[in-house]
């Protein structure tokens, strides 16, 4: 079999491919299962200064070609998280805390607070007012948060990027001014759904996040454009669903691959995936290395 | 399959109790009984609910979703999707059902499906008193009943549990349980070594309801609840979080009480 491992984003990983944000990441139980599933890595749900219920339901609208959510930062705030770190540890890969706040300030309380393997700092949930995009659309902004929560912590630290940007590239290269380990690419498209029955709106908060296979084709531009711009890592997220969707990923220049959506078939999606990539290579006579960007270099 | 939220008119709003309404739609949703659909009551929230027949759901007005599904009236409707989850699974020829309080409702509706099919059904049902009691008549419709009340207005004086000494849980092939957690895993555990033959739909805080958003996951397995559940059996019940923490909307651990 062909070997899956490697570095990522300066953690070392089994396999490329990762648990995304806000999947599975409540508890630590969760994420320690799918961790036995096969992941190379889990990236926890993200983690703020203080307690958040979330928005109001419909917090999700399932669609033929992926889901829209609007869940709105729930989380219990690092002081009730550290243990659910610790427990997901039990799977025996990497834990990336993801993490937000509202200003450098906050992400760096949040960050030195919390002992995890990594950090994804959450620069580009669509959903949530005064968080996320809202201050992660601005370079500046990406660049001193970074930088601060650098300063903060000795582990790795990622910064997950909006696609809801005219050029995502800007906010990738304000990232890695900061000092990121890697960028992750791409958080959801901001997107609605409107009950025809009715005229509302779904969401409870209106406007969400769509993610799932109707992304993927905009998440593996997104990291083609960053990988042939950034000298630091990008590590591909959007609409992956099966094997094929995570070599087009890393043919794209990824160094890693993270999985959401594709979950809500199963865990064993993992497995599938992981598996389908060592076939790949074996039937090809290729190495990841040797796939890795390989679109960059023909196209 | 249909994605989006399916709109469901009602057709009866049925007052059970001061606080307890049934909610009759227009249509049967043909759901396994201990299934549950999220229903949505448009402009206030979505919420989980367990079916309570084949097209009514019976609700326990506590929240400002459930107080707004309890206000509406024939002729309105609710976005729902669903049924969800795995619901009950019917085993043997002779089944015991255990239901606290509006507990009792997806209990009624497994009952009428396993008489229908030809099962011996023996019911121990619990209200805290005489005025909170639904479903009787349905209950006593499918064999022998056991009634409690915490305050002795109605049956035997107590909790549910009070009723446990008539019954020898040997006499049954499997066990069904649906009511405040307490009460539930009190059972379970007096009955330890029955656990495997106890059904228990349990309630955790549902947001997604199609299994990835984590939030109703049960420790120590991360058991999704909203997608593996809400059923679960006993002798897993046992071996979680299950009577001694639950999380809330936040993630953050609360008393299961």
């Amino acid at each position: 079999m062909s070997s899956l491992s490697g570095d990522v984003g300066g953690l070392r990983l089994k396999n490329p491919l990762m648990l995304a944000a806000g999947i599975l990441g409540t508890t630590g139980a969760s994420m320690r299962r799918v961790a036995l599933a096969g992941a190379g890595a889990v990236v926890t749900k993200s983690i703020g200064a203080e307690p958040r219920d979330g928005h109001h339901g419909p917090t999700v609208v399932r669609l033929g070609v992926g889901l829209i959510n609007a869940m709105g930062l729930p989380n219990p705030s690092y002081r009730a998280f550290q243990e659910e770190i610790d427990t997901a540890r039990g799977g025996g890969v990497p834990v990336v805390a993801s993490i937000f706040g509202s200003s450098p300030e906050e992400f760096a309380e949040v960050a030195s607070a919390l002992d995890a393997d990594g950090f994804e700092l959450n620069l580009s949930c669509p959903h949530a007012k005064g968080y996320g995009m809202e201050i992660g659309c601005d370079p500046g902004n990406v660049e001193e948060i970074t930088r601060a929560v650098k300063r903060a912590v000795s582990v790795p630290v990622w910064v997950k990027l909006t696609p809801n940007v005219t050029d995502i590239r800007v906010l990738g290269l304000a990232a890695q001014r900061g000092g990121a380990d890697a960028v992750v690419a791409i958080n959801t498209l901001k997107a609605m759904a409107i009950d025809v029955e009715s005229g509302y709106p779904i969401l409870g908060n209106v406007i969400g996040g769509l993610s799932g296979p109707a992304i993927k084709p905009v998440a593996l531009r997104c990291v083609y454009e960053l990988s042939g711009a950034l000298e630091i890592p990008v590590i591909g997220v959007g609409g992956v669903s099966c094997w094929q969707d995570a070599v087009e990923m890393i043919m794209a220049g990824a160094a890693g691959v993270q999985i959401g959506t594709a979950l809500m078939g199963g865990l064993e999606v993992i497995g599938d995936i992981t598996n389908g990539i060592s076939r790949f290579l074996e039937r090809k006579g290729w190495s990841l290395e040797d796939i890795r960007g390989i679109a960059r270099r023909l196209g | 399959m249909r994605f989006r939220p399916a709109n469901l008119v009602i057709k009866d709003v049925i007052r059970e109790t001061a606080s307890v309404s049934t909610i009759r739609f227009d249509r049967s949703l043909d759901p396994t009984p201990g299934q549950y659909i999220m229903v949505w009551v448009r402009g206030v929230d979505e919420i989980p609910m367990s079916f309570s027949a084949p097209d009514s759901i019976t609700v326990h007005a506590v929240g400002d979703a459930t107080r707004a599904l309890c206000a509406l009236r024939p002729g309105e409707s609710v976005g729902s999707r669903g049924p969800l989850g795995n619901g009950f699974r019917l085993i043997g020829e002779n089944i015991l059902l255990i239901g606290g309080g509006v507990g009792v409702a997806p209990l009624a509706f497994l009952g009428e499906d396993a008489k229908a099919r030809g099962i011996d059904v023996t019911s121990l049902i619990g209200f805290r008193c005489r005025e909170d009691i639904i479903f009787l008549d349905r209950f006593r419709r499918l064999g022998d009943v056991i009634l409690t009340t915490d305050d002795g207005s109605a049956g035997i004086k107590g909790r549910a549990s009070a009723g446990l000494s008539e019954i020898d849980p040997e006499d049954y092939n499997q066990i069904y349980l649906c009511g405040p957690e307490m009460m539930m895993i009190d059972i379970i555990r007096r009955w330890r070594e029955d656990a495997s033959r106890i059904q228990a739909s349990i309630n955790r805080y549902f947001k997604c309801a199609v299994g990835i958003c984590g939030s109703c996951c049960l420790d120590p397995e991360g058991i999704r609840v909203c997608v593996e559940g809400p059923v679960i059996t006993g002798d897993r019940l046992l071996e979680s979080e299950f009577g001694r923490y639950r999380r809330g909307p936040s993630g953050m651990r609360e008393s299961c009480y």
